[in-house]
């Protein structure tokens, strides 16, 4: 593997934390937005610029600073992390239109605090996909943790209060008290935390210890909401749906599943984790709470809690794919962080809509919406069907792969716990659809002249429904990247 | 006892220069600490000014000479110079309580200092000298008698009175607490290092790290005490409703670790050690600093008065900020590298009781200033005089503030040069065989 020392790793995180002195001190809204679209645009650019490199086998690299004995902060772009900082980047783009228009439709308050935050986040989210080892990554996933809370709390009231306070009780609990001691026992017996394919642990520590550490990641790594690491994540619905939209389908939680992902096959390895059983024992937790999640989030009325509820339940396809340990299983988790993404992005920006246009925040007084809102609930059903894995919308692409992995390594348990997953997706959100369209409308005053949202907010939820759509027939360059990543992970 | 104080630097080199020149370090902070002070001495006490500044150079005098002597005897003139400019210092100010507090002090102190005192007269009797290099020398080749021990143990005791070691800790609160914020601001991050300092100098310099944690079974003892001191420290923070006394157990809290990571007796144990005296010195500075801030605009140090800081005071409140992730041990920030050394020295010792603490610690350190990052965050603030919601920004005047921001970006960059600290001057410090 050729590493190439490039700064551009850096510039992409650091554009966006680069950009909150001039977001702060712009006078005027507009001049404000445009900093947020001009690092964001620049952002996506560098992240472009990497691709050719990366899908040329080349990994960009960059050590920041040797702040321990064999163990730098340092970067490196390799085609599991820029597959995940192109999303987030490209992403981000279209969620900061959509704030604007979400934003000045509410009439909010502090947004220009919020944009600041917002361009932190983002940093510290490429700065995990960028990071090269353990302690580079805790160091930006909990950057990532500060850097949301004001976001999570934006309202400021005693609700938000008690959601910021719960937010950080899990993620910032579960970093220091288990991922923290983790990584010291695993620098401890190996000296280093590099992630290489294959990982570095194997041979160094038995099978117990295997067990333990790979408990506390996967559990401390709290953002991935593996139960019962998820009470989180509802609370945190309390926030503004841009940052639901950005933070919690695409951002942290993707984080999360990225890092234990990341941990899983970089620090274990998928052999290693193979040969001590770990496997099992992460893929029946995933298992667990796909399913449970799924069954939560059919018994939700509020349209953001069942959201939250399946997002807890899709994360953790991405952790069974890692456990599943197969090329197959390993690409369809990859996948399904952009896939997931774009059509969960999709459902967030047309609950926000719905709420900006309408005020609803009710699945039960959805009924009829279709008439008033058609493009906005016409996006709805692509992000639904590609949340659910059904053609054609991409995340079919995604789940057909971890289907795949699934039989590649004859594990017909997780395999029925997919399409049971799948069944309760459907269960779950095609009945909003259809009753959107079909049935009556709950209150009978309601007008049925078309009220969309603002210019702002329709236009991102059709660029990520069509988006979602594109990806089915033309999955460049997501599967490219994790076909890559693949081999890379694998080492062979 | 006419020995040079020179001598003791000049003729030894090896073991010790290293965490002397760490220790000199921070001396660009009393500098950049008095001009800070000058705005806020102003308003407490406006008629002292000239009393304040020459305690305070007295203070940094005996600070300084403490670090730099080579010989017992004089280490232990330099620490009551320190002391007693100490205690002079926090009767300065204005509160009434403030004498009281410190006669608590002199009174604990000065006990403190009596032992130190006849441990050295032990150590004289037995080796005719008070030099730390001929005192090493001598100790070595004799056989450890209780004699030895004694006057070990009475040493130690002496220290641990002076750094606030739980439970000895009586003195601290309430002296810092009622203290004028410039004397506690300066005296805080200080003169209980400067201690740990002298602790370390006496294991690692005039008797033997062999004799210390071998010939003895006191450093099981010792983390297990540090251990108490953690939590204690840390539970009785969370009990606490003025700010500044909460920090002081904190402060009783941090102590515990580098007690501990020096008693720990592995490489990385006293790497964490060391290193956390200059990363707790540059965070306490920080927070204090915030305090004095907070103070000269709201008068009042209750969680009440940081009610909607962050509208009123945005800078102070990002400084905070970035302190208490200092504390709770978030990286790059410097908290987390010490504590990362000290994490690795406790599982290297097998102490996971240790472990288990200074992870707790930090999620006590996060509870507790979450607390007041949601009061200045979420609740509406009040004016200057206490009544009025606060309006605009209101922020302390440059010559506070600019102090301030520059501690809390040190706390950044301080945590993002761990490597060479500890590559420049702590490897040396620590004896090779020393594992």
């Amino acid at each position: 593997m050729d590493e190439l020392f490039s700064i551009r790793p850096l510039l992409a995180i650091l554009v966006s934390a680069a950009a909150v002195p001039f977001i702060m001190w712009s006078r005027r809204p507009n001049v404000r937005e445009f900093w947020t679209f001009s690092a964001a645009a620049v952002k996506l650019g560098i992240v472009f610029s990497l691709l050719p490199m990366v899908l040329a086998g080349k990994r960009p690299s960059l050590v920041l600073a040797h702040v321990l004995p064999g163990l730098p902060l340092a970067l490196r772009v390799d085609a599991m992390g820029l597959l995940f900082a192109l999303v987030s980047s490209s992403l981000w783009i279209v969620t900061s239109a959509y704030s604007i228009g979400y934003m000045r439709g509410l009439d909010e308050h502090s947004q220009t605090r919020y944009f600041c935050f917002f361009a932190l986040a983002l940093s510290a989210t490429v700065g995990v996909a960028f990071s090269a080892n353990l302690l580079t990554l805790y160091l930006f996933y909990e950057m990532l943790s500060f850097a949301t809370y004001p976001l999570v709390t934006h309202h400021q009231d005693h609700e938000a209060r008690r959601s910021g306070r719960k937010y950080l009780a899990y993620i910032v609990g579960g970093s220091v008290g288990l991922v923290l001691p983790a990584m010291v026992v695993c620098y401890l017996t190996t000296g280093t935390l590099e992630f290489t394919a294959q990982g570095f642990l194997a041979g160094h520590i038995d099978r117990q210890t295997a067990w333990l550490l790979g408990l506390l990641f996967v559990f401390g790594l709290a953002k991935a909401a593996v139960m019962p690491f998820h009470a989180w994540l509802p609370a945190a619905m309390v926030a503004p749906t841009p940052v639901s939209a950005l933070l919690h389908a695409v951002a942290v939680v993707k984080v999360g599943a990225f890092s234990i992902f990341r941990v899983l096959t970089g620090v274990f390895g998928v052999d290693f984790l193979g040969r001590c059983g770990l496997d099992i024992l992460v893929g029946v937790l995933a298992s667990i709470t796909i399913v449970t999640a799924s069954l939560m989030a059919l018994s939700q009325d509020g349209l953001k809690r069942r959201l939250a509820f399946s997002t807890i339940g899709q994360l953790s396809y991405i952790v069974l794919g890692a456990a599943l340990l197969v090329p197959k299983g390993l690409t369809g988790g990859l996948l399904h962080i952009a896939m997931h993404a774009f059509g969960k992005i999709t459902l967030f920006f047309c609950a926000g809509a719905i709420f900006v246009a309408t005020g609803l925040k009710n699945i039960s007084d959805m009924k009829g919406l279709g008439r008033r809102m058609p493009l906005t609930m016409g996006a709805f059903l692509v992000g639904s069907l590609g949340v659910i894995g059904l053609p054609p919308a991409g995340g079919f692409l995604s789940k057909w792969n971890l289907l795949l992995g699934t039989l590649e390594a004859h594990q017909i348990g997780f395999l029925v716990v997919l399409l049971v997953s799948s069944l309760l997706n459907a269960a779950y959100f095609l009945p909003i659809v259809y009753n959107a369209f079909f049935a009556p409308p709950a209150t009978t005053g309601a007008s049925s002249e078309v009220h969309e949202a603002p210019a702002w907010c329709l236009a991102a939820i059709l660029v990520t429904g069509t988006c979602s759509l594109v990806l089915f027939f033309h999955p460049w360059p997501f599967m490219d990247l994790a076909l890559l990543a693949v081999t890379q992970i694998t080492g062979r | 006892m006419g020995h040079s104080l020179s001598r003791g630097s000049a003729e030894r080199p090896g073991p010790g220069s290293g965490v002397r020149s760490l220790l000199h370090q921070p001396r660009g902070k009393p500098y950049m600490y008095r001009i800070r002070v000058s705005g806020c001495i102003a308003f407490e006490f406006p008629d002292r000014q000239g009393a304040f500044f020459t305690l305070y150079l007295l203070f940094v005098a005996g600070l300084l000479g403490i670090t730099v002597t080579g010989d017992l005897f004089n280490l232990y003139v330099l620490l009551e110079v320190t002391s007693l400019t100490g205690y002079a210092l926090i009767a300065l100010g204005r509160n009434p309580a403030a004498p009281l507090a410190s006669l608590h002090y002199l009174l604990l102190g000065t006990i403190g200092a009596s032992f130190y005192l006849l441990g050295i007269g032990y150590l004289y009797i037995l080796t005719g000298s008070l030099t730390m290099g001929d005192m090493a020398d001598i100790l070595t080749r004799m056989d450890p008698s209780i004699a030895v021990l004694v006057a070990f143990l009475l040493c130690m005791a002496g220290v641990w009175i002076k750094m606030a070691f739980f439970p000895l800790h009586v003195w601290l609160p309430n002296a810092y607490t009622l203290a004028p914020c410039a004397s506690s601001s300066l005296l805080a991050p200080l003169m209980t290092k400067v201690m740990v300092y002298v602790m370390i100098r006496l294991i690692l310099s005039v008797f033997s790290p062999d004799f210390v944690y071998r010939a003895m079974d006191l450093a099981p003892f010792v983390v297990w005490m540090s251990v108490l001191a953690i939590l204690a420290g840390g539970v009785l923070a969370l009990s606490q409703k003025n700010v500044k006394r909460m920090l002081c157990y904190v402060l009783i809290s941090e102590i515990g670790y580098m007690a501990g990571g020096v008693w720990l007796g592995n490489r990385a144990g006293m790497t964490g050690a060391i290193l956390h005296i200059l990363n707790d010195a540059v965070m306490t500075l920080c927070l204090f600093l915030v305090i004095n801030n907070v103070f000269y605009r709201r008068r009042n140090l209750d969680l009440e008065g940081f009610r909607g800081l962050s509208r009123s005071m945005p800078f102070t409140t990002a400084a905070m900020v970035t302190g208490a992730l200092s504390f709770i041990g978030v990286p790059p920030t410097c908290g987390f590298f010490s504590k990362w050394y000290l994490l690795t020295g406790a599982l290297q010792a097998g102490h996971y009781m240790f472990m288990a603490a200074l992870l707790i610690s930090s999620l006590i350190n996060a509870v507790l200033f979450f607390r007041i990052i949601e009061a200045a965050y979420f609740e509406s603030g009040t004016g200057e005089d206490g009544q009025e919601p606060a309006q605009g920004i209101q922020e302390a005047p440059m010559d506070m503030l600019v102090p301030l921001l520059v501690t809390a970006v040190g706390t950044v960059i301080v945590g993002l040069y761990t490597g060479d600290i500890v590559t420049l001057f702590i490897e040396r410090v620590i004896p090779r065989g020393f594992t």
